[in-house]
């Protein structure tokens, strides 16, 4: 056999064992699902109570009012022309989707409930992923995740990319131009705003009070607390009604847990989606690639020593006169 | 005798191409992590749109680092176990040996703080990304001048 084919092959077939060996090794979302005992907080919102008032929504905006952009016009040029401007500062009003100055709104969908049409009405907002894509993937640290599992985007260190709405499943995320650090930087050329999105009232919590939108509700539609509780508490309402959970899996686990009397792929068909109208679909989970790749990383350097070490015995012993190893 | 050293030099030159082929993707998808090929076009280009799908990026940039340190242990074993007699680092070699060391040193952090249940600091987060990044600019200015200047790795010891 050719030695140098052989420690070749080796080294190749090592770094790809590891890499295999590793992919099957951390299943992404069924970790998540079962490590949840970490002090996060989760918000159960059960979808029956909502009467779709709205109070959370106003109460989300007079909480976080102080936390709006306050854009600087005109914005500057930006190149190339592709790049367009996100201005939401003429319309501040709108609550009926997510806009930087809205991070809460109430979706409706009109669906079949034993055999009547119903219209059913659910805050949405950020889902506050355990393991938040909009977070991990920041290039420059501006979004972040604290220690309770909430996540939040820092508006003086936000560039405006829109890196956190592209992975995010839900395209949360909302971006409003002429604000943020980018305008000391290069503003014709990196750049664009500063993006926006719940950060679940995090001044509040600190403060030791409830998120706004909670405190407000005539209903008690939300709950909030320990995530392991309130994932218990989902399923026992899902259970009492023969009902449907959503977020406990989606993306590998999310700190927002929905129930619904009907079936979520039936009040996903029925709301309206797009650009600032989360979607209700399965998602799997985005970060768990990179969780099986870290594990394949701890494989690679054994790997290659492994291969170093090969062909250093090999060669010795190729070094070494015959009949020079002393025999047993 | 020269079969022997046939096979060694066709040996390093397979290590040198992969080692270039991983660090030209591992660059490319590195500085893809910014939202600048879509901005700029590049993913316009045929047969680039997938520098615009920062999943797809993380992906190879995270299989670049698997092979680069699989590639970096061997052949600093295999430099320490065979070769430390023959041959030792040179200035510039230490200089690039020291800025590839702090780049993995700064991207094996990254990767565990993109592991679930992991929070760092925010300041050390922000610090931690520009670091890597200047880093690896450092990395491949340091590369480029030795290109330039025919600087090796290593000298006779």
């Amino acid at each position: 056999m050719n030695p140098l084919i052989s420690r070749r092959m080796f080294l190749k077939s090592g770094i790809a064992a590891a890499a295999g060996a590793a992919a099957t090794a951390v299943p992404g979302t069924q970790a998540l699902a079962a490590n949840d005992d970490r002090g996060y907080l989760a918000t159960l919102i059960d979808i029956r109570k909502c009467i779709g008032c709205e109070a959370c929504v106003e109460a989300c905006r007079e909480a976080n009012a102080p936390k709006f952009p306050a854009p600087v016009k005109p914005f500057p040029k930006m190149y190339p022309s592709r790049v367009k401007v996100s201005d939401w500062s003429e319309k501040r009003d709108v609550s009926n989707r997510l806009t930087p100055y809205n991070w809460l709104f109430i979706q409706h969908a009109t669906v079949k409930v034993n055999g009547e049409d119903t219209e059913i009405t659910l805050p949405r907002r950020c889902m506050h992923c355990v393991n938040p894509p909009c977070v991990k993937l920041c290039p420059w640290g501006s979004a972040m995740q604290m220690e309770n599992g909430l996540s939040r985007i820092d508006p003086d260190i936000c560039l405006g990319g829109s890196k956190c709405k592209n992975v995010c499943p839900w395209d949360i995320p909302q971006r409003q131009t002429g604000v943020g650090l980018y305008l000391k930087l290069l503003p014709a050329l990196a750049g664009n705003g500063v993006m926006y999105k719940c950060d679940r009232c995090y001044d509040r919590i600190a403060r030791g009070e409830r998120p706004a939108c909670i405190d407000a509700c005539p209903e008690d539609v939300q709950t909030i607390g320990p995530r392991q509780d309130i994932i218990a508490r989902a399923h026992a309402v899902a259970k009492e009604i023969g009902g449907y959970v959503y977020g406990e899996i989606e993306n590998g686990g999310t700190n927002t847990i929905y129930v619904s009397p009907v079936p979520f792929e039936d009040l996903n068909r029925a709301i309206a989606k797009g650009d600032g109208f989360p979607h209700l679909n399965p998602v799997q989970d985005a970060m768990a690639d990179a969780n099986n790749f870290a594990a394949a990383m701890v494989m690679a350097p054994v790997a290659g020593i492994a291969a170093a070490a090969v062909r250093f015995l090999k060669t010795r012993s190729k070094a070494e006169p015959p009949g020079s190893r002393r025999e047993g | 005798m020269s079969g022997e050293k046939t096979s060694a030099a066709v040996r390093w030159r397979s290590v040198k191409v992969l080692y270039l082929l991983t660090l030209f993707f591992m660059a490319l998808t590195g500085f893809g992590q910014m939202p600048i090929y879509n901005r700029y076009y590049m993913s316009d280009i045929p047969g680039l749109g997938w520098l615009a799908d920062f999943y797809i990026t993380r992906n190879i940039h995270y299989i670049g680092a698997v092979i680069l340190l699989g590639l970096v242990f061997y052949v600093a074993f295999d430099f320490i176990l065979s070769k430390r007699r023959q041959a030792q680092l040179s200035a510039s070699g230490w200089v690039r040996a020291a800025l590839l060391t702090a780049v993995i040193f700064s991207g094996a952090l990254i990767v565990v703080k993109n592991l679930p249940y992991v929070h760092f600091s925010d300041g050390f987060v922000i610090a931690l990304d520009l670091f890597h990044l200047a880093g690896v600019m450092a990395f491949l200015a340091a590369n480029c001048v030795c290109l330039i200047a025919q600087k090796k790795w290593t000298a006779a010891a």
